[in-house]
């Protein structure tokens, strides 16, 4: 049974606390249980043999559809023969508190409904888990009506089915039928606390399914979103959502590890754990679609999590702030398309990146909607941070990309260190922040600004460099017009931009990171496309190029809307970990900068309307 | 008897078998959270349930030690393997004749036979409560034990 399936060919579901990934196939491929960066009771993803699956379709071949319900992360995968057709809903249940308060529910919850809409179809389920990355296999024991169970150690995953599954070789299988108007029903639970919740199916199903798409709904609604594409801007926010950990507010990467940056290749990380180096960009998405405490949830996390290291930072923390584990290799994995080694943890954790300093900065500010003061403690935090960038400025790092040779002075580094003591100095202007040393403070700014301007921009190129003193070009030579050191219609950056389009873009609305992924044959970087059309809604370019530039991006999502962290630049194919919390940052914010732009051109014809119908403007 | 010894010595002996089940869970070897299979029995809240039962649990494991009292009284002995052994034996009832009987007991809890309903959703313990790990019997009996032998070893016979 060969079980694979693009990366592409996914949808992601989820609760805030772990995710599943289910392809058009009907297979959930990926589910780490208990929390994102627990190890994988399905993998298939990462090894089609001995990853684990859970897999329910119709025997007959079909062509399939996958959509999620409008408004929420309910997803339905439809399958279509000659006999019938039946649709698959996925969810894992999510509910309002007051409602929690008054019912019993498990720790954790994957619920199945298949239904069938036309004619009568046979479907077949297999449900192969495996325990730790398929280091381990998951013993089921039949309990009766409790369902199956399987006790490892102190957790407890139990699956509940309308359908009696038999035993083989430790696995679990069905053949079963339904007509038009039946159903059957699934519900697999972890419990890591007894007595454990059973779910009973049926009626209870109907009414998860119910509160599950208004819990969504009821979130996804209250984005103050009116712009363009507003339907792929919401689709990315319950991404978003679903990406974050709702017990601290740590927004995580993606679900996934070593789906490869090269189908083949050794470039396959592990992204389950908080990079700060999406901060700034990720409050400016919650905090400008008004999702105000998803954005204070996750300042509030940056916090916390930086507690323990400040002033210094880490490049990566798991959900809860902690170190993540020591990169480890998974020697008995098959990888995504042979795409060894899978690995588990990241090296990351002891990289040096002076660009994060910049990021919490600013995320704090964007938190502080206009002149309100941070706590004391926050203050305090603030200037630890203004600190270590005024003693550590000059130093060499790994760079936002987290090469793993040589330190150098990068561009991107120097340019949010600018940011760092440019946001302190705002704040303390504003009277936010007391007690700095503000000519210290201005005098780094002037001199970090003129390293950029001399080093970084290199005459020869007309191009802002990815490093000082260097001619390779980087898609972050963009970024000085989003955080104000330039303009985005300066000479520079006019010239920059043209640059980088030039020798990063293979096609319209894909962009390399660098020179060298080019060259070594990465995918385009999904988000960098949206950095172009981002800076040219900024007023690198006109409403209209940006506008375009958009919606190229946008032909380069799956079918669902997901993105993952790269795009094959000649098959355009998902590449990378899947889906990724950067390219979706990246799609809203280069959609409000759409918005902005839109709603600036328009306004003296908005307003000229309005007088010449004789309103006050 | 003596009761503020009995008062004394029946709390502390209570708080240490709490954090010996408390502590087995965090070590893996049980699933079994007595406060929180205690506190659905008045409300379904998680959260709730959990504060609830340690009142519950607490009270009656004041009301449990008099039964050991009773019996260092009633035969003039009270030493730490005494105790331990009336525990070893209190846990023996626990586990072969109440959790059995908890479905019959607890208004949400669901029966081995005709499995969970909308109301009834929480897990039966199962003989010995082996439903909620391997190891539960054995950190159950060792609780009861220390239980047994604290409130042995240091309760005054009047």
């Amino acid at each position: 049974m060969n079980l694979h399936a693009n990366i592409q060919d996914h949808a992601v579901i989820g609760d805030g606390r772990s995710a599943a990934l289910v392809s058009q196939e009907g297979a959930v491929d990926w589910l780490c249980w208990p929390r994102f960066d627990s190890p994988a009771l399905f993998g298939a993803l990462v090894d089609t043999r001995a990853g684990g699956f859970w897999i329910i379709r119709p025997t007959a071949p079909s062509r399939t559809r996958q959509q999620y319900l409008q408004g929420t992360n309910v997803l339905q995968t439809g399958f279509e023969n000659e006999a019938g057709a039946v649709v698959l809903t996925d969810f894992m249940p999510a509910d309002f508190e007051e409602q929690k308060q008054r019912m019993l529910f498990p720790e954790h919850e994957l619920v199945r409904r298949v239904w069938c809409e036309r004619g009568e179809c046979k479907l077949e389920i297999r449900f192969v888990p495996r325990g730790d990355f398929g280091r381990r296999v998951v013993n089921f024991r039949d309990a009766g009506a409790l369902g199956l169970r399987a006790q490892q150690a102190a957790t407890l995953i139990t699956l509940r089915s309308d359908v009696k599954l038999r035993p083989i070789d430790g696995d679990w299988f069905a053949e079963f039928a339904l007509k038009r108007g039946e159903h059957a029903d699934f519900s697999l639970s972890y419990s890591a606390e007894g007595p454990a919740v059973v779910p009973p199916l049926g009626e209870l199903v109907d009414r998860k399914l119910a509160t599950t798409c208004d819990w969504w709904r009821d979130w996804a609604q209250r984005a103050r979103y009116h712009g363009p594409y507003k339907e792929q801007v919401i689709r990315s926010s319950l991404i978003i959502k679903l990406l974050s950990f709702a017990p601290s507010g740590a927004m995580i990467a993606a679900p996934t590890t070593s789906l490869p940056e090269i189908v083949g290749g050794d470039r396959n990380w592990d992204y389950r754990f908080c990079w700060l180096r999406d901060a700034a960009f990720t409050a400016r998405a919650w905090f400008g679609l008004g999702h105000e405490e998803e954005g204070n949830a996750f300042v509030s996390w940056l916090l916390h999590a930086t507690r323990l290291t400040r002033p210094e930072l880490r490049v990566v923390y798991d959900v809860y702030g902690n170190r993540v584990p020591r990169e480890r290799e998974l020697a008995h994995l098959d990888g995504y398309l042979d795409s060894i080694p899978v690995r588990i943890g990241n090296a990351a954790r002891n990289q040096l990146q002076l660009d994060i300093y910049g990021e919490v900065i600013e995320a704090v500010v964007q938190s502080l909607d206009g002149n309100k003061k941070p706590d004391r403690e926050t203050q305090r935090m603030l200037r630890q941070f203004g600190r270590y960038v005024c003693d550590h400025w000059r130093d060499p790092d790994n760079g936002i990309w987290e090469t793993r040779d040589d330190r150098k002075h990068f561009m991107h580094s120097r340019l949010m260190c600018w940011v760092a003591v440019d946001r302190l100095l705002q704040m303390h202007e504003r009277g936010q922040l007391a007690r700095v040393p503000a000519e210290e403070y201005r005098r780094i700014r002037s001199e970090v600004r003129w390293e950029i301007e001399e080093r970084a921009w290199n005459a020869g190129l007309q191009s802002y460099t990815q490093t000082f003193d260097g001619d390779a070009l980087d898609a972050t030579a963009l970024l000085p017009a989003f955080y104000g050191l330039e303009t985005p219609g300066s000479f520079r950056m006019q010239q920059t931009f043209e640059r980088v389009l030039g020798r990063l873009s293979p096609a319209a609305g894909l962009l390399y990171r660098n020179e060298r992924d080019r060259a070594e044959g990465q995918g385009a970087f999904a988000m960098c496309g949206f950095w172009v059309a981002e800076f040219l809604a900024r007023g690198g370019g006109t409403l209209e190029e940006a506008q375009r530039c958009f919606e190229h991006c946008l032909e380069l999502g799956n079918n669902v809307g997901l993105f993952a962290e790269e795009i094959d630049a000649e098959s355009s194919d998902a590449i990378g970990n899947f889906p990724q919390l950067f390219t979706h940052i990246g799609l809203i914010n280069a959609a409000l900068s759409l918005e902005e732009r839109a709603k600036q051109e328009h306004k003296p014809q908005i307003e000229a309307r309005r007088a010449a119908a004789g309103e006050y403007v | 008897m003596n009761v503020s010894s009995w008062l004394l010595w029946g709390f502390v002996s209570t708080i240490v078998l709490t954090t010996i089940l408390a502590g087995s869970q965090g070590l893996g070897m049980t699933r079994i959270n007595i406060p929180y299979l205690l506190g659905t029995i008045i409300t379904p809240n998680r959260d709730r349930a959990k504060i609830i039962g340690i009142v519950i649990h607490l009270v009656n494991g004041w009301l449990f030690s008099l039964l050991y009292v009773a019996a260092f009284q009633s035969l003039g002995v009270a030493s730490w393997w005494f105790g331990a052994m009336i525990g070893a034996i209190h846990a023996s009832f626990v586990l072969a004749v109440a959790m059995p009987a908890m479905p019959g007991m607890h208004p949400r809890m669901a029966n081995e036979q005709y499995g969970p309903t909308v109301v009834r959703q929480l897990e039966p313990p199962g003989f010995l409560a082996l439903n909620y790990g391997y190891q539960t019997p054995t950190s159950i009996v060792l609780a009861h034990m220390v239980f047994g032998g604290i409130l042995g070893a240091f309760y005054s016979i009047t």
